[in-house]
């Protein structure tokens, strides 16, 4: 792993793409690595374009510009394909993560010949099953922190475990769902 | 053992205000800064702390109000952005004459318009001229620090000003990142009781609190309001010596980047000093000697101080997040430019306005600026002394 | 700012480093000290034979300048009196009069 990770994600407001960054974010501070979650704001609209970032490394992070060449991309809603150069200044020997329910080939035109790795994980159907609603930032999460290898499976379970018996301490009965989504995520992303 | 957290820019200064328990906060919410009373309204309902907290009908009415609350007697603050110092326009000149030791926690974001959200120093730059002691932060550690220092220079006999505290709007308010926190018990012994000396609620002393000034006293009262102003220099050196004594961090007026040795130099404010940094450290991998001015402190406006570590500089870059729309430098560039000629520098100087609204700066605009700055003093070429840079251009 | 400032130690003519800090004041009741009466251009004459001691007068008076004893008016505090003439029109009994000059 390099010296510093760069992620940037795409999603729509309502979605949750900032606060799976906050939480990527989170998670691998836990870890004990330096750490940055922020999203780009504008005017916040239910469905407008989102676009938040992470920075992850061993050293102090002193930057604070955007990112514009990521290790990784994830992208929450496939929707934002048609609209937004998902893959701009995305590092070849990265990868791009896409929540989708149709297979790979038919992403790929979609991205302005990038010739990276390309994941795909359906997190609609995870988190619908796993939680009886659509909730992609988990499923994400997981699927990224597998990608990307910030982290490992086990420690990565247990932190989010943590996390979420903190989150959701009024209403533990969500925890195991998110447990099981992340899970599903980690197994179901494929490449 | 300092505690290793992750925060916000805007929970850490939260959290700065919960472990100092002012007395006293009225606040009307405004973006980037409404997450400050947010936070701090939440510590008062779970029995945190037990400041009183006063939901206004605007930032007038704060500013008025915790103005009122200082001369009382209480340890007093309010937070907010853009319009909304705006509005407090005349109070920020009413609580600087009155003396009084407010700490205004302030998130910059640009001053309309058009309108926008995002940062600049619009907001404080043009109130740099109100009496208001300001301190700048690059990230969230330094807003944190800073606020867990400014009751200590406000309150100081020789000072008695109100501070501003600066933080870059989103770019630190709203990012996540790590921290080291300061033990509870540390901070009450290093911020101290407030024993005022002249209060309105004193029981023994009756006193009177803005008073009027006929022309005979005016300008005599001024003159110790800005001899205050500079007594501050040396308070807010010492106080950040004591504050690096306690925490391993110490905090001057400005903070000196690689630039014993530098060619040439930076002069800027705020968050985009981080990115700087990484700017330098790759030219300095090149061989360019390039360092770094961050000033921290912008009132008083360390100006004798700054020209004396600029003295060896061939080239100096004066970065201002604010238009001052003299048509000829920003507020930086207008202030520091001054000085240098004060001191006989023959420093070429350019000053770039960037950021203005929340546009991004890079380690690339940093990269470019140095570029054109060698140009400039090596091989003579004359760029304009003050342009724009990440403008689109025809 | 020193705990011992009187106000009376402050004039129009003392430098800078004697004023307080924001022009404080660490008394009550100063304006006592400040001798309006000598702005005056009317002064109004108290006649007690006539006077009542109905004291409509002293509540109207603006400068606080007709002082009460044991429910009972006394002549005209001059230091303080501008010479309005307010007590004058109000009293019912011509006991006040107005005479020019101080």
């Amino acid at each position: 792993m390099k010296d510093t990770v760069e992620i940037r994600w795409h999603g729509r407001g309502g979605q949750g793409a900032k606060t799976a960054a906050l939480l990527l974010a989170d998670v691998c501070f836990k870890h004990g690595k330096n750490v940055q979650g922020f999203p780009e704001y504008g005017p916040e609209r239910m469905g407008a374009p989102i676009t938040a970032y992470n920075r992850i490394s061993d050293h102090e992070l002193r930057v604070h510009s955007n990112i514009y060449d990521p290790d990784y991309v994830v992208v929450v809603d496939e929707t934002l394909l048609e609209a937004i150069d998902v893959t701009a200044g995305l590092n070849p020997n990265g990868a791009i993560v896409i929540n989708t329910t149709r297979p790979k080939e038919e992403i790929i035109p979609h991205l302005k010949g990038y010739e990276g790795k390309v994941y795909t994980i359906d997190a609609r159907r995870i988190s619908e099953e796993a939680l009886g609603k659509y909730f992609p930032n988990s499923p994400m999460l997981a699927a990224i922190v597998a990608v990307s290898g910030v982290m490992e499976k086990d420690e990565f379970m247990s932190q989010m475990r943590d996390s979420y018996q903190h989150k959701f301490a009024k209403k533990p009965e969500v925890i195991d769902g998110n447990m099981k989504a992340l899970e599903m995520a980690f197994s179901e992303v494929t490449a | 053992m300092a505690i290793r957290e992750r925060l916000s820019g805007n929970e850490a200064v939260a959290y700065a205000i919960k472990q100092v328990n002012p007395d006293v906060m009225p606040a009307f919410p405004i973006t980037p800064s409404t997450e400050i009373p947010q936070l701090v309204a939440s510590y008062i309902s779970n029995g945190d702390i037990d400041t009183e907290f006063i939901p206004v009908e605007s930032e007038h009415s704060a500013m008025s109000a915790t103005i009122g609350a200082s001369a009382a007697g209480a340890r007093a603050l309010t937070a907010t952005s853009s319009c909304g110092m705006a509005l407090m326009w005349e109070l920020l000149y009413v609580a600087a004459s009155n003396r009084l030791p407010i700490v205004l926690t302030l998130v910059n974001r640009a001053l309309s318009g058009p309108i926008n959200i995002n940062c600049d120093h619009s907001d404080s730059m043009g109130a740099r001229d109100s009496g208001w002691i300001q301190i700048y932060a690059e990230n969230n550690q330094e807003a944190y620090d800073n606020f867990l220092q400014a009751y200590r220079i406000s309150e100081h006999k020789d000072v008695h000003l109100p501070v501003m505290i600066c933080q870059d709007g989103f770019i630190t308010s709203h990012a996540l990142a790590n921290i080291e926190l300061i033990e509870d018990d540390k901070v009450k012994s290093f911020v101290g009781e407030y024993e005022p000396e002249h209060y309105l609620l004193n029981d023994d002393e009756n006193i009177a609190i803005g008073p009027y000034a006929v022309s005979n006293y005016y300008m005599e009262t001024k003159k110790g309001q800005i001899t205050a102003m500079r007594n501050a220099k040396k308070v807010i050196q010492e106080i950040g010596k004591e504050f690096g004594a306690m925490s391993g961090r110490s905090y001057g007026l400005f903070e000196e980047y690689k630039l014993d040795d530098a060619d040439y130099a930076f002069v800027m404010i705020g968050s985009a000093a981080g990115t700087t940094k990484d700017a330098i450290d790759e030219l300095r991998e090149q061989g360019v000697k390039v360092g770094l001015l961050k000033i921290r402190v912008f009132r008083p406006f360390p100006a004798d101080e700054m020209t004396a570590a600029l003295k060896n500089v061939k080239g100096i870059a004066i970065m201002d997040r604010a238009e001052s729309f003299s048509g000829q430098s920003g507020p930086i560039a207008s202030e520091l430019g001054a000085a240098l000629f004060m001191a006989k520098s023959e420093a070429k100087v350019i000053n770039y306005i960037y950021g203005l609204g929340g546009r991004d700066y890079t380690v690339d605009n940093a990269k470019d600026i140095v570029t054109e700055l060698r140009d400039y003093v090596e091989k003579g070429t004359e760029p304009e002394q003050y342009k724009y840079i990440g403008l689109r251009s025809r | 700012m020193s705990n011992v400032i009187d106000y009376k130690n402050i004039t129009e003519s003392s430098p800078w480093q004697d004023i307080t800090e924001g022009n404080q004041i660490y008394q009550a009741a100063t304006s006592v000290s400040f001798k309006t009466g000598e702005w005056r251009t009317n002064t109004p004459v108290f006649d007690s034979e006539k006077c009542t001691q109905c004291l409509l007068c002293t509540p109207v008076c603006p400068d606080s300048s007709i002082p009460v004893v044991n429910k009972k008016r006394q002549d005209f505090d001059y230091d303080h009196c501008k010479g309005c003439g307010i007590c004058a029109a109000v009293c019912p009994f011509g006991a006040i009069t107005m005479r020019e000059g101080q």
